[in-house]
């Protein structure tokens, strides 16, 4: 039995293209053009998923990107092997395709026959708020018990487990006009602002083909001319503009500043044969000069008992299924109306050869025309009706009405046979994208809706999104949109309703499950209930009950709720409040956000010019900042301690090679370049001789350690500056915001270096005799080119900015060379090395060689609370100088007063006992929790050259507690541990002056 | 004296090929001198060329002279940039013009890194990261400027209706690279 419910003929589907979609492994036909929701119906199959909470079988209730219940989880590529599959996807609007897999959601152990839905008998006691009142205690069960449940009970679809298969792309776009959607007032509006040729317009619509409501609409005409003609010559005129960008399958789901409009286009989903390198999505972020808003509007479901029973949809729907799909969603169809929309539906249906009844809650007098119209082509209608129950299971089987007397009481009941409903209880406008731009919601009373107001950003809203349903009056509106007033003919729409909130019912209101929101399962009892509890802000209402607050954003429930809720307290619905809709507009998928952000273009990752050879020497890498450092040089056998102690003793017995490149490296030029030097750093650079280093020191203006790093005066009017690695940007903008917005009047020009130069460390006593063959136009001699000078000239013949430095203590150079001829330079210095003892050393063994030696690591020993005398470096601030960064900070009194933590050294009772980085230190753990902690380690390692462990800690008044013995936390307890001066190597420090 | 088997080689940090997809083709463009020179705006106007590269144009445009080429990037920030074996003719002539008058000249041959990339999707395969109008009534012939590329910082400025010259630093020039390739597999094919 293949599409049964297939009419015919008609539709806008194209019969000589079948296809074949699975839905849970049946095989179910279809024809190019349809959506998965119409392939289901046309084969019968109403129930296509189970609600999130109560397991309630579940069917269709839209044909739009409103759907709230049929949900699927889809196998776009199953030929492609796993990755493919999503969830949530809405039937209504996926375009159907051949080789889809699709499965519904949310049972077990199917669809037919789901356990879950004990959860519906057990409804009683799953009212609103019963999470948070239920699972309070024991505390302790949460986390174990209670969450771990509620999660795997309730919820939407499987999370896909495998990495996305697909490829998305970004684009950014810019235009003069941007129309958001492409009904007839968004066609309309995109036809006006397009005329003038040099206005560029981009239209975008989520449907497969512009048109939008038209593409159903049979019976009208605009100019003369059937609807559907109107559409096709609007289209062909579009398209033969070449200002303009028509975007179909393209949905506008973000509304930002300065009109940033965010769309994702659906590029490949619907292609059979997609190539494998076209994106599955695109998002478009699109810059518009201005922005018109044709979103349409959506139907209002009924809030009845068992509302939500499969094959009970929304008026509209009906009528999409039969006209634009030729499927009839069933043979017998009752609709259930507040309103005249739902009469074009019904004559519609009719025309189909559909058995039609029609319910209206109106009395007879509130009606229209539409009445006679309907009753004249012989189809019952029944005015003054309340609908009280659904009967049926997984399929609707009738619709239980009874008449409402004039003293409002409901008379005696009477069930309509029946296998689908088509319901209506009026239209809301979609503002969303409106609501998004920040602009103003206004309500009008007329409408019992939400509209835009004012405005905020350059956008207008067009047609039925504000509140316009003719269709004369909304292709009127488009013009005007687009910037034409035009007079515009059109055949009468049927409009108006009565607002209804939950119709009148006979039953006792606590036992009646009738829905409100159809995603989150909550019925207007659960609502009644937050309301006596105490809840009157729509806001917590929603948060209370979670209605509205499903992917959906509550499309189909928002406005029965609000008005539910201002109903039940007696208010008008704006003091009730109103919901703020923000992005995005409809489900977006993760891969369509992050767009090639994804494996190596993650991140940029930042490799230094002498990368490759630490790779091709087995180097670990770690991540500093966005470069991948050389961490250390493991040795077959070796693991990190043993490679680490073995590159320590090398360095400082023979001599040692490192990458240190990614320092960060600033040219400061220009004549005022020393006293710009002099008020960003604590120290003085005036007298500093061109051709010599000097260590800097950088504050905030708060007086605490900002960066440090070497300076070298290269001449009188040029510096180079070195930074951390992970600082350099920071001190880069921190030098150009004071220079730009303080110091405008100095001369002087900064460049980031830092690429210019590869930065080849040599350090050991060996250092000089590996240099000294390759270096032209530099004296090595001690005497000539002695500790913290620079010298220029060539190594290997090409130039250099050799630096004599040391951040190990030893003897060493900093060869700084243009970053392609680094690794060049590198083999040269390396082959020559082989024969002295030489080896490479990475990060790690650079951070236990400064700490044997007491330097300290911006952002280790510092945490951005520290002076330069809690370092110990109260020398390196000037005394004379009239102002720097941070000197007035400098002498605020909790920076002077005692019991700063102040730098020590820490040495561990056991040698052999590497203390924690970060541990706490106390004077005694005899005391009360929480302890007076006084200290924390900031760097430990265990020492090669020392021959056991050392730590450098902050720590109370450190340097008046020399010698004392202290207790440091470790995993277990405390271990004791003897404070002393932050320096366990050398501390005279001369091997470096060698 | 150094022996020449001593002197130290060029690496590039791109390959020398092109990639094409589609009509688009991504070249890494070959080593050049790249200085970046900043001075007071009224200096720049008082000289308006020095050593053949022109320096009064409006900001955010370049001007080509042979080998030579300026963009102004901003009100005090000019990247020069002429042939590689150069870098210090060019030095030293841009410093003797300049003589007395304040300026700051950097070399950063090594630090940036050129792409050139042509074709008709071209600016489409830029929007892919760059947020900028391309469009050549926004971003005619000749305009260059600062802006981002993905993730990355770039100086992108356009050298024919159809051809583009992207200049990144040296480390992010793998990801600029690779990211310019990924966005043009859009244009590759399109099919059903």
């Amino acid at each position: 039995m293949s599409q049964t419910y297939r009419l015919p003929q008609g539709g806008r589907i194209d019969r000589s293209q079948p296809l074949t979609v699975r839905f849970n492994g049946k095989a179910l036909q279809g024809y190019r053009g349809d959506t998965l929701a119409s392939i289901l119906l046309a084969n019968g199959q109403h129930l296509v998923g189970r609600s999130f909470k109560y397991h309630r079988p579940r069917g269709i209730l839209s044909h739009g990107s409103d759907e709230p219940s049929a949900l699927l989880s889809v196998n776009w590529r199953a030929e492609r092997g796993p990755g493919f599959t999503d969830p949530n996807n809405r039937a209504s609007v996926v375009e159907a395709r051949e080789g889809l897999e699709t499965r519904s959601q949310n049972h077990w152990p199917s669809l037919e026959f789901d356990l879950g839905a004990v959860n519906d008998l057990l409804s009683p006691i799953f009212v609103a708020g019963f999470y948070y009142k239920t699972f309070m205690w024991p505390r302790k069960f949460w986390d174990s018990v209670y969450e771990p449940v509620i999660r795997a009970a309730a919820g939407l679809g499987k999370a896909p487990e495998v990495p996305d298969g697909d490829r998305y792309s970004n684009r950014h776009a810019h235009c003069d006009v941007l129309v958001v959607g492409a009904g007839p007032a968004g066609l309309a509006a995109a036809l006006a602002a397009s005329k003038d040729g040099a206005a560029r317009v981009i239209l975008a619509d989520e449907g497969r083909e512009p048109g939008g409501a038209l593409l159903h609409d049979l019976g009208s005409t605009i100019d003369g001319k059937p609807a559907s003609d109107w559409v096709a010559e609007a289209v062909a005129t579009l398209d033969a503009r070449e200002n303009v960008v028509v975007l179909p399958r393209t949905t506008a789901f973000g509304y930002y500043n300065h009109n940033h409009v965010v769309m994702v286009e659906r590029v490949a989903d619907h292609r059979v044969d997609a190539a494998a390198g076209l994106p599955r999505e695109r998002l478009w972020q699109v810059r518009a000069g201005r922005v018109i808003l044709a979103t349409g509007s959506h139907e209002r479901p009924l809030v009845f008992a068992n509302n939500d029973r499969p094959g009970i949809m929304l008026a509209e729907s009906v009528r999409v299924f039969v006209n634009r799909y030729a499927v009839a969603p069933g043979r017998r169809i009752v609709f259930a109306t507040s309103g005249a929309s739902a009469y074009t539906a019904a004559l519609d249906a009719r025309r189909a050869g559909i058995d039609v009844t029609l319910v209206d809650l109106r009395l007879e007098e509130d009606c229209g025309p539409e009445l006679g119209e309907l009753r004249a082509v012989g189809v019952e209608v029944l005015t003054g009706h309340t609908v009280v129950d659904a009967t049926g299971r997984k399929r609707v089987t009738g619709l239980v009405v009874a008449p409402i007397g004039r003293d409002g009481r409901v008379g005696a009941r009477r069930t309509l046979p029946c296998d689908a409903v088509g319901m209506s209880g009026g239209w809301t406008p979609a503002v969303h994208l409106f609501s998004q731009s920040r602009g103003k919601l206004r309500f009008d009373v007329e409408l019992d809706a939400f509209v835009p107001g004012q405005s905020v950003q350059a956008e207008t809203s067009a047609g039925a999104c504000r509140g316009l349903y003719d269709l004369a009056a909304v292709v009127a509106d488009g013009f005007r949109a687009g910037g034409a007033e035009q007079p515009v003919e059109a055949s009468a729409s049927r409009t108006g309703f009565q607002p209804a909130r939950v119709l009148p019912t006979d039953a006792d209101p606590a036992k009646v499950r009738a829905f409100i929101d159809f995603q989150n399962d909550v019925t207007a009892k659960d609502i009644k209930l937050a309301v006596r509890e105490g809840f009157e802000s729509i806001e917590h209402v929603k948060r209370y009950t979670t209605t509205g607050m499903a992917t959906d954003q509550g499309k189909t429930s928002n406005m029965n709720a609000l008005g539910l809720v201002a109903g039940l307290l007696d208010k008008e619905i704006p003091a009730v409040g109103t919901t703020t809709f923000r992005p995005p507009y409809t489900p977006v998928t993760f891969g369509a956000l992050i767009g090639p952000s994804r494996d190596a273009l993650f991140e940029p990752v930042r490799k230094t010019a002498l990368h490759q050879w630490a790779e091709s020497q087995g180097a670990a890498f770690e991540n500093v900042a966005l470069w991948k450092r050389a961490w250390y040089f493991p040795k077959a056998g070796e693991d990190m301690h043993r490679a680490v102690s073995r590159e320590c003793k090398a360095v400082r017995e023979t001599v040692g090679i490192f990458d240190a490149s990614t320092l960060g490296k600033i040219e400061v030029v220009g004549p005022d370049a020393a006293e710009f030097m002099n008020r960003i750093y604590t120290n003085a650079w005036t007298k500093l001789e061109p051709g010599r280093c000097r260590y800097g020191l950088m504050l905030r203006e708060d007086g605490y350690v900002m960066d440090d790093g070497v300076v070298a005066r290269l001449a009188h009017d040029r510096f180079h500056v070195t930074t951390t690695t992970g600082g350099a940007a920071r001190v880069l903008q921190h030098m150009e915001d004071y220079l730009q917005t303080e110091w405008p009047e100095l001369d002087v020009f900064l460049t980031s270096i830092t690429e210019q130069w590869a930065v080849i460390a040599l350090q050991g006593p060996k250092a000089r005799e590996v240099i000294a063959p390759f270096v032209s136009d530099i004296d090595l001699d001690p005497a000539a080119f002695p500790h913290m000078a620079v010298r220029t000239g060539y190594i290997c013949g090409v130039p250099t900015r050799l630096f004599r430095v040391s951040f190990t203590g030893e003897l060493g150079y900093e060869i700084n060379v243009p970053a392609d001829y680094a690794e060049s330079v590198w083999k040269t210095l390396w082959e020559r090395g082989q024969t002295l003892g030489m080896v490479p050393y990475g990060t790690e063994t650079m951070h236990v060689l400064r700490a044997e030696k007491g330097y300290i690591i911006v952002g280790q020993e510092t945490d951005g609370t520290v002076s330069p005398d809690d370092l110990g470096l109260g020398g390196l601030v000037s005394k004379v100088k009239p102002d720097f960064i941070g000197k007035r900070s400098l002498a605020r009194p909790d920076l002077v007063g005692s019991g700063r933590k102040q730098l020590v050294g820490l040495l561990g009772k056991d040698p052999a006992e590497v203390l924690d980085e970060g541990a706490q230190i106390v004077a005694t753990p005899d005391q009360p929790v929480p302890m007076t902690m006084i200290g924390h380690v900031t760097s430990s390692y265990h020492s090669p050259n020392c021959g056991r462990s050392i730590a450098m800690a902050m720590l109370v008044d450190g340097r008046s507690r020399i010698g004392e013995t202290l207790y440091v936390t470790t995993p277990s307890g405390f271990t004791t541990a003897t404070v002393c001066e932050p320096v366990f190597f050398e501390p005279k420090g001369e091997r470096f002056n060698a | 004296m150094l022996e020449t088997g001593r002197l130290a080689r060029r690496a590039a940090v791109l390959p020398a090929a092109s990639v094409t997809r589609g009509a688009v083709v991504i070249r890494p463009l070959g080593a050049q001198s790249r200085f970046s020179l900043r001075t007071r705006p009224a200096t720049a106007e008082a000289l308006g060329t020095v050593a053949g590269f022109t320096l009064a144009l409006p900001i955010n445009r370049m001007s080509t002279a042979g080998e030579r080429t300026s963009l102004r990037l901003g009100p005090d920030e000019w990247l020069l940039i002429g042939p590689e074996a150069e870098t210090d003719e060019l030095a030293e002539a841009v410093s003797a013009e300049f003589g007395e008058r304040v300026f700051s000249l950097v070399d950063v041959s090594h630090r940036n890194v050129g792409i050139e990339i042509t074709g008709r999707n071209a600016a489409h395969v830029l929007n892919a990261g760059c947020p900028l109008d391309l469009a050549e009534a926004a971003f005619p012939v000749g305009m260059a400027t600062r802006t981002v590329l993905g993730k990355a910082e770039i100086v992108l400025a356009r050298t024919g209706v159809d051809a583009w010259r992207v200049e990144c630093w040296r480390s992010f020039a793998t990801y600029v690279h690779g990211f310019l390739g990924e966005g043009a597999l859009d244009f590759v094919a399109v099919t059903g």
